[in-house]
């Protein structure tokens, strides 16, 4: 089988793995869109988890993070598969 | 076999602590490696857990719960990481060796020890505590129970003494946390260490701290993180700060379980039945012939401990009876408790302690009653 088509996405990184768990509950509990991904290497060559959705979810994503008080390092957008 | 040595760990678990800890078997890799599924999973309970111990000890937030092996590794976190020399700390003759030690190594390198003494009934005075204050006086290290005497130290007062003075405030809360409720912001605590296989009921090799937020512990350990890889130092960001290296994932799912229990349960059922045995024990061999009880009785702030000699029998004998003819395990000697057994002048003696938990029945301390009752008669 080969490797998925890549599309632009949105991709959230967290300074530590506990704020990305806190990211992946809170979208959960929301019912906001996205799931976690190893930290795409065009962003970081070190390790973690980030939280990867469709680009749509912008707006929702940053109001849930401000709301549920989640840090962030970082929002990038990134050709992903 | 009655088990009767909960200050040194709880033997009975609740039935959820053991299904979770096998599951994790099944389902867990390794937190914070990547994104597959068994990583995930690992993943979500440890957050799962760290969020539970957030609001159990009423923490701001999940990130200022950091994991460890137990209150030893994180008294020596939070003592080593947050003195220097020409810094001054005042803690108590109570505290067990995991308190003791890391400071006593503290002093070597130049910070100022001053260990408060106690009463004939090992309780200790906080206008010696204001008193033992000076210009370079940095926090208050103490115990919530000791482990010999089950005595509480007033954290209300003890935190009040600390902000007065504008100093950290660090609380060992190994034979507390589980068994009391405990509010850190409430009780102004800058540092709560705790274990997880006490009163908290989790599996052994489990444990933790809170750590204000926006203070600052140097790390004992560094390495891996599962983040910021190509960074030379370890990560400054709590809780990753304070955790380096594979976390006991098997352990905190148990240890997740066992706070849901007590949750559920609630602190302030399990506390009343641990001192209703407690108290039952104590009346039940106070007026015997040959007893000597440790510890201040006259209240109830205090763990369910009670730590007695039989005239003067070797501690270590007396427990070894117990064990041999009755089936009733205590704990005897010394308790890593060197200066408390000083003050009591049980050094030579030892004690016996006996200490209860939720899992005890009337039945159970009926039988060490009438054990003690037999050992006593000349």
């Amino acid at each position: 089988m080969a490797m998925r088509k890549k599309e632009r996405k949105l991709v959230v990184t967290f300074h530590t793995t506990a704020d990305a768990m806190a990211m992946e509950k809170a979208c959960r509990e929301k019912d906001a869109p996205g799931r976690l991904i190893p930290v795409p290497r065009e962003i970081s060559a070190g390790c973690g988890l980030a939280w990867c959705a469709p680009l749509s979810c912008r707006e929702t994503l940053i109001g849930l993070m401000e709301e549920q008080g989640i840090e962030r390092e970082e929002l990038h957008e990134c050709m992903l598969r | 076999m009655i088990y009767m040595d909960n200050a040194a760990t709880t033997l009975h678990k609740p039935d959820a602590v053991k299904e979770a800890v096998m599951a994790a078997f099944d389902t867990m890799g390794n937190a914070g490696r990547g994104a597959s599924r068994p990583a995930l999973d690992a993943s979500r309970v440890i957050y799962d857990t760290r969020e539970k111990l957030a609001r159990f000890f009423h923490a701001e937030n999940a990130n200022q719960i950091v994991f460890t092996a137990n209150s030893t590794e994180s008294l020596n976190i939070a003592i080593k990481g947050l003195f220097a020399g020409g810094d001054h700390v005042i803690t108590t003759v109570l505290e067990h060796n995991s308190v003791l030690r890391p400071l006593r190594e503290c002093e070597e390198r130049g910070t100022e020890l001053t260990i408060l003494g106690c009463d004939e009934k090992g309780r200790i005075s906080f206008a010696e505590m204001e008193a033992a204050v000076r210009e370079n006086t940095k926090a208050i290290v103490c115990t919530h129970a000791s482990n010999l005497t089950g005595n509480m130290i007033d954290l209300k007062k003890a935190g009040e003494t600390a902000r007065r003075h504008g100093l950290l405030f660090v609380v060992d809360a190994s034979q507390t946390a589980g068994a009391c409720e405990i509010d850190v912001q409430k009780l102004g605590i800058d540092v709560l260490c705790f274990t997880g296989h006490k009163g908290l009921m989790g599996p052994q090799g489990t444990g933790g701290m809170y750590v204000r937020p926006g203070l600052s512990v140097r790390p004992l350990l560094s390495g891996g993180s599962g983040v910021d890889t190509y960074n030379p130092r370890h990560p400054s960001r709590m809780p990753a700060a304070l955790e380096a290296g594979t976390l006991n994932g098997h352990g905190i799912a148990g240890l997740g379980a066992a706070v849901s229990w007590i949750m559920d349960k609630g602190t302030d059922e399990i506390r009343k039945r641990e001192l209703s045995l407690m108290r039952r024990f104590y009346e039940g061999i106070i007026r015997i012939p040959g007893i000597k009880v440790y510890g201040d009785f006259d209240t109830d702030d205090r763990a369910a401990i009670v730590s007695l000699n039989i005239r003067d029998y070797d501690s270590s004998e007396v427990s070894d009876e117990l064990n041999m003819e009755y089936g009733i395990v205590t704990r005897p000697g010394a308790h890593c408790a060197p200066l408390m057994h000083r003050a009591l002048g049980t050094v030579e003696q030892g004690a016996v302690r006996f200490s209860f938990s939720y899992f005890n029945t009337e039945e159970e301390v009926d039988t060490a009653i009438r054990a003690v009752r037999e050992l006593a008669c000349e």
